[in-house]
């Protein structure tokens, strides 16, 4: 897909008027890329229809820079809700899309995103069926700030629920953790070391399809740890459940860069954000099954058994460090720190 | 991260903690100075490790624990003077006696987080029109840098930058520490970084004087178990020498240039320390020559003495008289996410450490 010469390099606040501009914005752009039967009809919301039971998630994407190694907002914006509503046990069908634009972005820059918003919902088997653009003045925004919403049918063999969780149920993730935030923070101003570490941003909704299929209720529960990290949602499924969580520092994969650069910006690779990472709680008789399913699927090459729910220390994930020693891990409180020496 | 797996090896830790369960015949209160020491040994459980009578005290070597809470307020007051005031990010969450940096960033100020000095005198070019400050804390580790960034500013004629400085020093704080009459403490873990700039010699006089053994120690599992049991080795063995454990980064005379680059720019001078009070001879104050890069002489924010929080025992942790959970307002009133003083916010705080990572139940 080309989009044709729009006679203008930045977006200013004309394009969010409502008027001529905006339609031509919409139209050449918008309009343009994500032609579908229910976009197409160019209406104030789309009539869409899924069976049964629905599960519905929406996030606000906010990251700077934009642009960063292994992708950009427009890609996140879409794996984000994708992954969210898949969590949910649900295949996800329809995104809706919102934009925030700060005044003087490039157009040029908006139609790379636009195209890869594009891309990555075709990628993850999903339509952009509704949304909205807004322009507001320079120094209002940063940038561009994007919104999804994203609609899935619940998969018929889902039983996702914290609750379904009991003692012995084993703990798993599809892969190398703590790529995505480290990526974004090798590009942030101040930050001189250059690396190539990429961010993890991918849709899972293929591969929690896939374990829906073979394990049903079996699976008890999938989180993808973005914001705060393993350590942090760990730490609220322990709470939810009244239980204790066990894992294995020795046990959890985590890429030797990633490591390296952790150590030296003296971050916890346990709070660091990912945004292609998805845990799972499955019963214990399948943990080997289950291990050999997300092996076998691109998006969990580097899967591991990484802990399991215990008795033991109620409300508390406690990590068994790499020399045998026990440490708790608890929430991230703000930002994770960098330290001084 | 060669040099890192090696010593975070489970066989190699276990070996030695065996040794040192089987020397250990009386009870040792050992201090390990540094706050990443601290860190290191709570993060990865080697205090349960540990034989029941060796006992670690947490030291004061923790630079954010340690800047004197007036500072903040200055750094604050520049903020809100419209300045550009750049911080590591360890200090930015440290409670002022009115608000923290993070709290005068939400108010408007302009704050930036970096990692490196040299990184502000690029901001400070980049603005000419704006007064930039960098809020330079820490102990010898970060005083190069610090230092170097003065220089830097004067080759590259940069009128606009300058340094909000208080660095203190370790041997003096051990000194005051064991002149304590509440002082119970064994042997020392020197802190390895600081000893990779200053070298190993200001220690001998600090043994001969107090009988004491100190090991130069370093930071990983395998480093901090291996310095435990040589400073108890010493002690079970009625011995008193300073021992450098950390050699492969720690030279006897340390790092010549960057010691070089320090006496160009700052004196050695009386410090205040955060809950410990004034030690002589214990900081770094910018030469005369150099005092137009001294944003306390450039700006005009006041010297207020502020009384601290008087629920917080940072001093009694600090000087290792008491352990985190052993404070009423621990876990209950003070937590990273409303801390009454700086330890439970810096990464190296003794209290953070105890709020993260340990939990005497486990």
């Amino acid at each position: 897909m080309s989009i044709d010469n729009l006679g203008f390099e930045t977006i200013n606040l004309g394009h969010g008027s409502g008027g001529e501009l905006t339609r031509n914005l919409l139209d050449k752009i918008i309009f343009k890329t994500f032609s579908n039967p229910y976009l197409d009809q160019k209406h104030d919301g789309s009539i869409v229809k899924i069976e049964g039971e629905i599960a519905i998630s929406t996030d606000s994407f906010v990251i700077t820079p934009i642009f960063f190694k292994g992708g950009n907002i427009g890609e996140l914006a879409v794996h984000g809700t994708v992954n969210d509503v898949a969590m949910c046990g649900a295949i996800p069908k329809y995104v809706s899309l919102a934009f925030i634009i700060e005044e003087g972005l490039k157009v040029s820059e908006f139609i790379k995103i636009v195209e890869s918003i594009k891309k990555t919902a075709d990628e993850s088997g999903v339509l952009i069926i509704t949304g909205d653009t807004k322009v507001v003045e320079r120094g209002k925004g940063d940038k561009i700030f994007i919104n999804t919403t994203g609609f899935g049918a619940i998969h018929p063999k889902a039983s996702i629920s914290v609750q379904n969780i009991k003692v012995g149920d084993a703990i798993l993730v599809n892969g190398f953790i703590a790529q995505h935030g480290m990526a974004i923070m090798s590009e942030r101003e101040g930050l001189e070391f250059e690396s190539t570490i990429e961010s993890d941003s991918t849709n899972l909704n293929f591969l929690v399809n896939d374990l829906l299929d073979e394990f049903g209720e079996k699976i008890k529960l999938f989180r993808d740890p973005t914001r705060g990290g393993l350590g942090t949602v760990l730490h609220e499924i322990a709470n939810d459940i009244s239980k204790g969580v066990y894992l294995k520092e020795a046990a959890i994969p985590l890429e030797k860069q990633v490591a390296a650069a952790c150590e030296m910006l003296g971050l916890d690779p346990m709070y660091v954000a990912n945004e292609g990472v998805f845990l799972v709680v499955v019963d214990v008789d399948i943990k080997e099954d289950v291990l050999a399913v997300m092996h076998a699927h691109e998006k969990g090459v580097n899967a591991a058994v990484v802990g399991e729910i215990t008795n033991e220390h109620p409300n508390k994930v406690v990590m068994e460090s790499l020399i045998g020693g026990k440490r708790i891990v608890s929430p991230l409180v703000g930002e994770q720190l960098p330290r001084i020496c | 991260m060669k040099y890192l797996n090696e010593y975070r090896n489970l066989e190699a830790t276990k070996k030695i903690l065996e040794e040192l369960h089987k020397i250990t015949t009386k009870p040792w209160n050992i201090m390990e100075i540094c706050g990443g020491q601290t860190h290191g040994l709570v993060k990865n459980g080697i205090l349960e490790l540990l034989p029941n009578n060796v006992r670690m005290i947490h030291g004061p070597g923790c630079p954010v624990c340690v800047t004197p809470l007036n500072l903040i307020d200055k750094a604050v007051a520049l903020l809100e003077q419209g300045v550009i005031v750049c911080s590591f990010g360890d200090m930015i969450r440290v409670p002022g006696s009115k608000k923290s940096l993070l709290e005068a960033k939400a108010e408007g100020g302009d704050l930036r987080v970096l990692y490196s000095p040299i990184e502000a005198v690029s901001i400070a070019k980049h603005n000419p029109t704006k007064e930039i400050v960098f809020f330079a804390i820490g102990f010898e580790t970060t005083a190069p840098a610090n230092a170097l960034s003065v220089l830097h500013a004067e080759k590259e004629g940069v009128e606009n930058y300058s340094i909000l400085a208080s660095h203190v020093l370790v041997p003096p704080a051990m000194e005051a520490i064991l002149d304590d009459e509440l002082c119970s403490i064994d042997a020392f873990l020197a802190a390895g970084h600081v000893c990779a700039i200053m070298g190993i010699q200001e220690y001998y006089p600090l043994v001969e004087k107090y009988k004491i053994p100190i090991i130069v120690t370093g930071f990983e599992p395998l480093d901090l178990v291996q310095g435990i049991y040589m400073a108890v080795k010493q002690l079970e063995e009625g011995k008193h020498v300073l021992e450098n454990q950390y050699a492969r980064a720690v030279k006897e005379e340390g790092n010549v240039s960057a010691i070089k680059i320090i006496k160009t720019i700052f004196d050695v001078g009386a410090r205040e320390w955060r809950g410990i009070g004034e030690i002589p001879n214990s900081g770094y104050i910018i030469k005369e020559p150099y005092k137009k890069y001294d944003a306390e002489s450039k700006f005009s924010i006041g010297n207020n003495k502020v009384p601290e929080n008087s629920k917080c025992i940072a001093g009694e942790i600090l000087r290792g008289i008491k352990k985190p959970h052993e404070c009423g307002e621990f876990r209950l009133t003070c937590k990273p996410s409303n801390p009454l003083g700086a330890p439970m916010v810096s990464s190296e705080g003794a209290c953070a450490a105890y709020f993260h990572f340990s939990n005497n139940t486990i």
